[in-house]
Order: structure tokens, then C-alpha cells, then sequence
């Protein structure tokens, strides 16, 4: 089997699970305990933060943990919202943003709020222009995803950030895809709040961390004991936050590496597949995640290309209707502005560090094997093209 | 999330392509919804004596198709209109919630080509108590 599927999640690494066992068996203590027996614990937390944070150029005391990327974001939405609604009630992001934040927002447009939901241009691109028009005097937050999940784009976050700082407007990422696969400063970028995961860098499912920077202020979601320095509550999940302390620190050692492969398996696996007529790249063509591509391959439907790709050994996702369970496939196709049709047939393929170079032309092969089968019985395509050309 | 049967079918479809000298032709679905349903008959005598399909759909929408050409082979075309979208899903051993308009798909394009087969012999397929694919989605993921 091929794994290419990875920005739906990651195997866990042998070297964070092998971090995370002595705290999943002897080491039980709570953190917050006071006897030498925990401090282990806490320790190992604190050094968790300390990885964390290195990945994207933060101090220790900005990593927040939480349970996810979707706790991450569903916090920092509402916090600020419910903090600042005597400020303002305007929220600005984009509409390819993951759902975390789009549902999210939907939930406090029911509350009164007023979100403008930014278009993108046919790479998926945010203008930062269009930020800026969108702010006026009751604009409270800024958030725009820093890699998209999908089709791979990476936004203008340097660009939206200095638009945030000159307007003084918080600016919050969702870098659940991004984190530990690019280079991110959140300085040099002027990020406020940065949302990540961990399950997509190699620790199991089920633990993410929040950057705050300092000396902001934000409502809780989670409310009860003193954990997180009173700003999220719960009993601290060790072995998880250990497993991404070490999963952050393997990332950071080896990005440079492994956006070197990636990027250089990813293109050759573009090219090739690009061979098949009547194929399209989504996403920016040189501004994109270093392992992530998403093509279209017209008169096929997406669900049947990604089983008969299982079929054949290869592990993808798709954003068409039938492999969402709804009527329309994903809103970040639609809104680069591919017609239905064309967008059924989406079939993303995310490389990980995991995949061995020759990789991509198996994939390739297979996709070349699985269209052609699938053009065969479909009708909707004859002589050797769609029914809408 | 597929029975083993949905697999099957799906990845060995039964009875794919175009159907040489087929005399009832049908076609339902819309490319907007993301599948399209063709199937072929050669009837003779009123007889379903062959059948075949082409799909543009998920694995379900396949997986039916196949099952359905299977159904009404060698049946009365009388028999085949009987044929209804929860029985083609029950032969696959079901089929999930979500997916149940892709059988509903299946029974609609054997009425459109038996449609198509009376509208040859100038009759009319009303008078057969025949409805066809309106080609709007909603009508299709009301059904369920």
C-alpha cells in the first residue's frame, strides 16, 4: 500500500510514540500535582511547549495546548468575538477556509455577528487587497488559513499581516497544514494567534496547541481549573503533548530535507499525471505545500477514482459530492471557480516524508490505469473527451 | 462503509459499455449532481434479452448500476419495470443512508429505457405507469 493521503493524517512516528509511552505507563502524574513524582510530567510539558514553539519562532509561554486544530480554531473565533464584541462585531476570513472556521463563524453570525467571507482567485489565492477593503471600524479579527487543505495554496500572510498591524486588527492562522511542512515566523509575519495539530506531523490523533501572542487577551472556551495559566482548563493530556513536543522538534530538524523531496516527488507526480488529457493542477502552481497536489481529471466522479486508486493500492481523499455525503463537492472548488461537474472529479494526493522516491510514478501509474478505466464505462465521455467540450 | 457486495460490484462491474444493436437506450442524471446513469436493451418479445450500462458516479452509483443490469436480464419488460431502487440496494446487502438516491438512480434509468422502447414502438410510457428522471437532483435525494 502508498500512503498519499497525508494531509488527512500522518502514521504516528516510532520516535513520538517511543517519547510518549513511559507517560502512557508509569509516569501517571498530574502536572499540577506537587510531589516529585509528577514534576516529570510537568517537565516533559514544559519541554513539549518549548518544541512547539521553536517551529514557529514563539516564546514557550505563547503555546497553548489544546485537543485539536478545531478546538484551536473554535477558541480563538469565539474568544475574540465574545472579548472584543464591545469593540466590534466584524469578523473577516475567507471562504476555503476549513470548516472549524467557517462553521464557526456561521455559529456567530447567529449571535449578531457580521463575517465577510473574503473570495479567492483561481489558484485560491485571499487578496490581501480584498482585506483590506473588507476592514471598517467594527472589524475585531483577521483570519485567514496559511496553507489550504485541499488544493495546497499557501496565502499571503506576510502580506495580510502587515494590513493587520497597520490597521491594529488581530490576525489569527489556522497553520494546521502548514505547521512543521513550511517555514512560519510569527513574528516576521505578525501572526497573533496560530492554530495547529498534531496528527498531520506524526503524533496520533487528538492534540493541538493555540500561539497566543503576549499580552493578548482572549475569552477561554474551555472553562474550570488553572491549566494553561488559567486560559484552558482541563487536565493536561501528557503523553499526547509530549508526543508533539517531539513531533515539532522532528519537523523543524528535518523541513529543509523533506521540502526538498517532497517538492521534487510532487512535481514529477504533477507532470506526469498532467500527461492524461483533460487534467488540471488546482492550487497555485509554484506557491503550494511542498507534498500536496489536487487534479481534476474531467468525466470521472471522485469517490469511484479514490476507490478504484485503493484498489490499486494507493490510499488518496477527493472533494467531490459523493465522498462528502452532500449535494455539492467542496466549497474550495467551487469557489476557485470550477463548474460542478469538473469539480466531481477532484482526487488529492498529499505526500509524506514516509514516501520512498519512485512513489509518485506508481501513483502516477495508477492514475493513469484508474482514468482510463473509469473514462471507459463513463458516459459522459466520448471520443476521447467530455460531453462539454 | 461499502458491503462487500458494493465492493464487488463496484470493482467487477457486471455488464459495462454500449450494447450493439440495443433498441431501448436511457439516460438519467445530470452532470451537476455528479452522476449520470445510461443503460442499454436489446428486448425482444418484451423480453429483457440483454443489458448493459455506462455511469459517470461514485462507487455506489456503479455498484447499482451493475446490480440492476443483472435484476432485469432475461425478465419480462413488465417484470423489469417492477423493479424497485430498495430491492437493487437489498441485493447488495444494503446500501448507506447517504447513498440510497444512487439505487433510486438505477431503478429510474430501467424505466427510461423502457420508456425509450415503447416511445420506438409510437406508444405512449405513461400508459405504463412509467416516471423518468426529471434531471433535477433534488427529486432524486427526496426519494431515499
Amino acid at each position: 500500500m502508498i500512503y498519499a493521503d497525508n494531509s488527512a493524517t500522518t502514521k504516528v512516528k516510532p520516535e513520538v510514540l517511543e517519547k510518549m509511552l513511559p507517560f502512557l505507563q508509569g509516569q501517571y502524574g498530574n502536572p499540577s500535582s506537587l510531589y516529585a513524582f509528577a514534576y516529570d510530567s510537568k517537565r516533559a510539558v514544559e519541554n513539549a511547549r518549548e518544541e512547539v514553539a521553536k517551529v514557529i519562532g514563539a516564546k514557550a509561554r505563547e503555546i497553548f495546548f489544546t485537543s485539536c486544530g478545531s478546538e484551536s480554531n473554535n477558541w480563538v473565533i469565539k474568544g475574540v468575538a465574545s472579548k472584543y464584541r464591545d469593540k466590534g462585531n466584524h469578523i473577516i476570513t475567507s471562504c476555503i477556509e476549513h470548516p472549524a472556521i467557517i462553521q464557526t463563524c456561521k455559529y456567530l453570525e447567529k449571535q449578531g455577528f457580521r463575517v465577510t467571507y473574503l473570495p479567492v482567485d483561481e489558484y485560491g489565492s485571499v487578496s490581501p487587497e480584498d482585506v483590506r477593503k473588507a476592514i471598517c471600524e467594527d472589524t475585531i479579527l483577521i483570519s485567514v488559513m496559511m496553507a489550504n487543505n485541499e488544493i495546497g495554496t499557501i496565502q499571503p500572510i506576510r502580506e495580510i499581516g502587515e494590513i493587520a498591524k497597520e490597521k491594529d486588527i488581530l490576525f489569527h492562522t489556522d497553520a494546521v497544514q502548514a505547521f512543521g511542512h513550511i517555514p512560519i515566523n510569527v513574528d516576521e509575519l505578525n501572526i497573533d494567534f496560530l492554530s495547529l495539530s498534531g496528527h498531520k506531523i506524526g503524533t496520533p490523533k487528538g492534540i493541538g496547541a493555540l500561539y497566543i501572542r503576549t499580552g493578548i487577551k482572549i475569552d477561554n472556551l474551555i472553562h474550570g481549573g488553572g491549566q494553561e495559566k488559567n486560559r484552558r482548563a482541563g487536565t493536561e493530556n501528557v503523553p499526547y503533548i509530549v508526543g508533539l513536543g517531539e513531533a515539532a522538534r522532528l519537523a523543524n530538524e528535518n523541513m529543509a530535507k523533506n521540502i526538498e523531496k517532497l517538492t521534487a516527488m510532487r512535481t514529477a507526480l504533477v507532470e506526469r499525471v498532467l500527461k492524461i488529457p483533460y487534467t488540471k493542477l488546482t492550487g497555485h502552481p509554484t506557491n503550494r505545500l511542498p507534498g500536496l497536489c489536487s487534479i481534476i481529471i474531467e468525466g470521472i466522479e471522485g469517490e469511484a477514482l479514490l476507490l478504484n486508486m485503493y484498489n490499486e493500492g494507493i490510499c488518496a481523499s477527493s472533494g467531490s459530492a459523493c465522498s462528502s455525503g452532500s449535494l455539492d463537492p467542496s466549497h474550495v472548488l467551487l469557489s476557485i471557480g470550477l463548474p460542478h461537474h469538473i469539480a466531481h472529479g477532484s482526487l488529492r494526493l498529499s505526500l509524506g516524508e514516509d514516501n520512498e522516491p519512485g512513489d509518485e510514478i506508481k501513483i502516477a501509474e495508477a492514475v493513469e490505469k484508474v482514468a482510463a478505466r473509469l473514462r471507459a464505462m463513463s458516459p459522459v465521455w466520448e471520443n476521447g473527451k467530455p460531453m462539454w467540450e | 462503509m461499502y458491503s462487500e457486495k458494493v465492493l464487488d460490484h463496484f470493482s467487477n462491474p457486471r455488464n459495462v459499455g454500449e450494447l450493439e444493436g440495443a433498441n431501448a437506450v436511457g439516460q438519467v442524471g445530470n452532470p451537476k449532481c455528479g452522476d449520470i446513469m445510461k443503460m442499454y436493451m436489446k428486448i425482444e418479445n418484451d423480453v429483457v434479452v440483454d443489458v448493459t450500462f455506462k455511469t459517470f458516479g461514485c462507487g455506489a452509483a456503479v455498484a447499482t448500476s451493475s446490480m440492476a443490469t443483472e435484476m432485469v436480464k432475461g425478465k419480462t419488460v413488465e417484470e423489469a419495470l417492477k423493479l424497485t431502487n430498495r430491492a437493487v440496494a437489498e441485493a447488495l446487502d444494503g446500501l448507506p443512508p447517504e447513498k440510497l438516491h444512487c439505487s433510486v438512480l438505477a431503478e429510474e434509468a430501467i424505466q427510461s429505457a423502457i420508456a425509450d422502447y415503447y416511445k420506438r414502438q409510437g406508444k405512449d410510457p405513461k400508459d405504463y405507469g412509467i416516471n423518468v428522471c426529471d434531471g433535477n437532483c433534488e427529486h432524486c435525494h427526496a426519494h431515499k
